[in-house]
């Protein structure tokens, strides 16, 4: 029982099964930006033409609404790691703070993507 | 299980089959870089802020500064190890035909290192060309 999805852990909604599901989803965003990281570097090193173009794909609709939603996959992973610690040292697996738990971390993703967000709004690169 | 001449002892063969008892290993190591890329991370989303929309100059003269190099090669790293090992546990979770697993595994495995073979090498370039 691995606790994934179709698991019989997940019979029934709860916070800690959306928490559970969304961190296991986050994962394929936080692999796509790590290569959009390494694309980037790539497009850096290779000078000013190539550059423009991989910031102009990235700054186009589509690429700035997959942008906004990988933010939000990267601070709920890290925030889920940050959970996961606590976890791995056998704190915090009361089911109030269980709860707690995945309720902040669902606050902190949402809450620290619509910040950085707004401060780019702010500092009218969008 | 092959018994035909092979270089590898009955001990080795016998370690594939069952649990590979790779399992610690793998957890110490997501969990490593997960506290690793906690200041990394928020680190790099502070300097993406910074960077975007700036254009190319900016980025330029920006990775040429040592401490930003290095700190994003590590980022770049730490950040690949993880992904790699998350996304193998959901390899392993999900798909259960074993030439399908160990396709996507050895995928999986060759995207990570490829991307940062090619990605420390274009930190080292944009680096060291001299735009400061």
């Amino acid at each position: 029982m691995t606790g994934g999805i179709g698991s019989p852990l997940l019979w029934r909604w709860h916070i800690t099964m959306a928490t559970s599901i969304i961190h296991r989803g986050s994962i394929f965003g936080i692999y796509l930006s790590a290569l959009l990281l390494t694309g980037w570097l790539l497009a850096l090193a290779s000078g000013p033409e190539s550059y423009g173009a991989y910031t102009g794909a990235l700054s186009s609709p589509l690429g700035l609404l997959v942008l906004f939603g990988l933010t939000f996959t990267l601070f709920f992973n890290l925030a889920y790691n940050v959970r996961q610690a606590f976890w791995d040292m056998g704190k915090g697996f009361k089911i109030p703070e269980a709860n707690a738990g995945s309720v902040a971390i669902i606050a902190f993703a949402v809450v620290t993507t619509l910040a950085l967000w707004a401060v780019l709004f702010i500092l009218g690169v969008l | 299980m092959n018994t035909g001449p092979t270089l590898r002892t009955p001990r080795s063969r016998a370690l594939g089959l069952g649990s590979a008892h790779h399992g610690v290993g793998h957890f110490i190591v997501e969990r490593v870089t997960a506290m690793l890329l906690v200041p990394l991370g928020l680190w790099g989303a502070w300097v993406a802020v910074q960077l975007a929309g700036q254009g190319y100059d900016a980025a330029a003269y920006w990775i040429g500064k040592p401490v930003n190099a290095v700190l994003l090669a590590l980022l770049l790293i730490c950040a690949l190890v993880h992904v790699k090992h998350a996304m193998q546990v959901v390899i392993e979770d999900y798909i259960g035909r074993f030439i399908t697993k160990a396709a996507l595994l050895l995928l999986n495995y060759s995207i990570c290192v490829l991307a940062g073979a090619l990605g420390v090498f274009a930190i080292l370039k944009a680096a060291l060309s001299g735009a400061f």
